[in-house]
């Protein structure tokens, strides 16, 4: 075999990265105030929480702390720290089971692009809010013709004086109904089949605009998280355009590696699996039992390390685009083997209707798993983008 | 990439032959005059005093091109455990093992040993045998012993090394350093796992590269979405071995062995270098089809050695009921600053 072959591997991982010391005290400051509020009852542990805990108090309070918007710039209101920094405070709320849905958009990927693409104007004008807490954010990227397939959107801005009417409609949008505004993906020149990349822009829509209108899509379990968010000829000004027209694709592909790496990817079901501990701890374990739970932490602590060293490549300017796509893939398959394990590992069943525990748990991180291989791209998408790293398309 | 990775890189794909198995001692020469043979250890022990991330980087390569050398028994092991001890290291290539039940006693001109060691890697090619025996460290010279020659999967030598009534000098016994040996599993462990992932790596590159020669149906069959969906998902458990076992190197190489955190993250490591190791070995074959089977293919020289390092020096299984017990002892509360190595 010859080095070559092997150069021509791409590297799927950053190099690994060690935290910096400043975070040690960060980290203790955020479990001091977790168990706090957990002491005090302000809301029980749970699954999925970056989907479904929407506490706008709870944003406020990290916001009160300096914990949102960390690394969005003083002059903007934020606190001007690094991406590592913000990745200890997330994971430790993640892991806490801690409900951040509110703020969790914004917080994640609409300051870093409003930072990259936005002007002077929509940074001053939302970006204090995002860290103060108070502005929320959803995501208008999918429609109903357009889901893996997102360059096919078909929701269209026309031009007119003084900015562009949009229509069309959004569709799997978290949060909207108590969301301020998205970043829409609209058509804004017509198809180009040899470019079908080509003419997509962002338009940053505030949600209560005349002509939106937003109806609930209930989930499976009937809970509300989901909306349509239909355009009916909604004006949105020339300042409201995201970077520049036409760009909008390689905007949107530029949020992936944020979007695609974080611990949210891996932790969703992590509350699950620290009842489960505690659970088993009071049963017998025999060895094949204890290595099934071992397998799940040695694959939980590597997982960790993978993101972090995504965190350590965005700190430093790179967009690791392939290597997040490894991580969002690996990382939520991972979330169903946690709930595939405590079935196995324990006999007690799912239970929606308790109020906490490992039962509501259970039920929670099950009725939730199809979202998990779905959201932020199908692992089946995931893949392609890996396969055309390893140059096989 | 460093420039001591480039130069492990350009030794150990020179020395790449898919028709010898046993030592090789032309490369053990260039590792040798390279200081890559005794990297880690001290200049006093003969060594490089590098570090071991760049181990990591060396291993890593040395697993990736099938090096027939042992690096890791040399050097991270045998170099080690008897500079630890205080006993001189000897000269050539070395091998070392914890041994279970070996009979020694102890004189004053040294010790008269007996018993036997299995599967002693690289030992009829040793220049000394090191071995840790309760609370002693012996050298043992390959000329007293008998060996009995053994392989593993990848035909990798491990041989049975018996020993009769075998005399140590004095020079070659000494009393064992406190903790060696709860660092001498993990130190086989860590260097196994750094050549579990450059493997995994030979594997990849070696599925994607006939992936886009091999033609069926009119196209190359990585122009299929089922080859390039099992790729990817081999791709990830390769970015998956690396990641884990850079991590512990770093762990490692920050904290010192007898940190529990180092502890925590080597058989984590282990374990998880191991997992990936069955499903890049089955997915690699399944896409080399027939001829990946062969052995005039180079893919086995990979394969093989995916297939006999992840149950050396403790398999995923072994790690994983390490890493339970550990979970059961943190509870529920506990597992986070577990994950985290931040209690």
């Amino acid at each position: 075999m010859t080095v070559t072959t092997m150069t021509r591997l791409p590297s799927l991982v950053p190099p690994p990265v060690d935290l910096p010391e400043r975070v040690a005290a960060l980290r203790a400051d955020v479990r001091a105030f977790l168990a706090e509020e957990r002491a005090a009852g302000a809301w029980h542990p749970r699954a999925d929480v970056w989907l479904t805990g929407w506490d706008e108090r709870f944003s406020k309070e990290l916001a009160r702390r300096g914990w949102l918007g960390m690394t969005i710039p003083t002059e903007y209101g934020g606190h001007g720290r690094g991406a590592l920094d913000r990745y200890v405070v997330t994971e430790e709320l993640l892991a806490a089971g801690a409900p951040v849905a509110a703020h969790w958009v914004a917080d994640r990927q609409i300051g870093p692009s409003l930072m990259r693409f936005g002007t002077e104007e929509q940074r001053q004008k939302f970006l204090p809010g995002i860290a103060a807490g108070e502005v929320y954010f959803g995501i208008g990227m999918s429609e109903p013709d357009s889901g893996s397939d997102l360059a096919s959107v078909r929701s269209k801005a026309d031009k007119v004086d003084g900015g562009w009417e949009l229509t069309g409609r959004k569709v799997w949008t978290s949060g909207a109904h108590h969301a301020h505004a998205f970043f829409a993906l609209v058509r804004t020149a017509p198809k180009d089949d040899t470019n079908r990349h080509a003419g997509l822009s962002q338009l940053i829509v505030e949600l209560n605009s005349p002509g939106v209108e937003i109806r609930p899509i209930p989930l499976l379990t009937g809970a509300h998280h989901f909306n349509e968010v239909v355009f009916d000829k909604v004006f949105i000004p020339d300042s409201m355009v995201l970077g520049e027209v036409g760009q909008g694709w390689h905007q949107v592909t530029s949020e992936l590696a944020f979007e695609r790496s974080g611990p949210e990817r891996f932790l969703s079901t992590y509350p699950l699996l620290a009842a489960l501990v505690g659970e088993i701890g009071r049963t017998e374990l025999d060895a094949g039992r204890r290595r099934d739970l071992g397998g799940l932490v040695s694959r939980l602590w590597t997982l960790r390390r993978m993101s972090l060293a995504i965190a350590g490549a965005l700190e430093s300017g790179a967009a690791p685009e392939l290597a997040a796509a490894v991580v969002k893939d690996l990382g939520t398959r991972f979330e169903n083997e946690v709930i595939d394990a405590a079935r196995l590992l324990l006999s007690i069943p799912p239970d929606p209707g308790a109020d906490h525990g490992y039962a509501r748990l259970l039920a929670d991180a099950v009725l939730q798993s199809p979202g998990f291989t779905l959201r932020g791209g199908t692992n089946e998408i995931l893949r392609g983008i890996v396969a055309r790293g390893l140059g096989l398309r | 990439m460093s420039e001591l990775q480039d130069l492990a890189e350009s030794v150990f794909s020179d020395a790449w032959d898919n028709t010898a198995t046993g030592f090789d001692s032309e490369l053990w020469k260039t590792c040798e005059q390279t200081g890559i043979a005794r990297l880690t250890l001290p200049e006093a022990a003969g060594g490089s005093e590098g570090s071991l991330t760049d181990a990591a980087a060396v291993l890593t390569a040395a697993g990736t091109y099938a090096a027939r050398v042992p690096l890791v028994e040399t050097d991270l092991l045998a170099g080690w455990l008897l500079h630890a001890a205080g006993i001189e290291v000897p000269s050539g290539p070395l091998t070392a093992v914890v041994a279970a039940d070996l009979r020694v006693q102890r004189a004053a001109s040294g010790a008269t040993v007996s018993g036997t060691l299995p599967k002693v890697p690289w030992a009829r090619s040793a220049a000394g045998i090191v071995v840790l025996v309760g609370e002693q460290v012996l050298l043992l010279d390959p000329a007293s012993v008998a060996i009995t020659e053994g392989a593993n999967l990848a035909e990798e030598p491990r041989d049975d090394v018996v020993l009769n009534d075998v005399t140590v000098a004095a020079g070659s016994i000494a009393d064992a350093p406190a903790q060696v040996a709860v660092e001498f599993p993990l130190r086989a462990a860590l260097g196994r796992s750094l050549l579990l992932a450059g493997a995994a790596r030979a594997a990849l590159a070696m599925a994607v590269k006939y992936a886009g020669e091999r033609v069926q149906f009119g196209r190359p069959i990585g122009k299929l979405q089922a080859i390039q969906q099992q790729l990817a998902l081999a791709g990830a458990e390769v970015a998956a071995a690396a990641a884990a076992s850079e991590a512990a190197a770093r762990a490692a190489e920050a904290d010192g062995f007898d940190s529990p955190a180092t502890g925590f993250a080597i058989a984590a490591a282990k374990a998880r270098c191991s997992e990936a190791a069955a499903v890049v070995a089955r997915i690699t074959h399944q896409v080399h089809g027939a001829i990946g089977f062969t052995r005039e293919h180079d893919l086995r020289m990979a394969t093989t050695r995916l297939w006999a390092w992840r149950d050396e020096d403790g398999s995923d299984s072994f790690w994983n009921d390490r890493i339970g017990a550990r979970v059961l002892e943190a509870g529920a509360g506990g597992l986070w600053p577990l994950v985290t190595g931040t209690p």
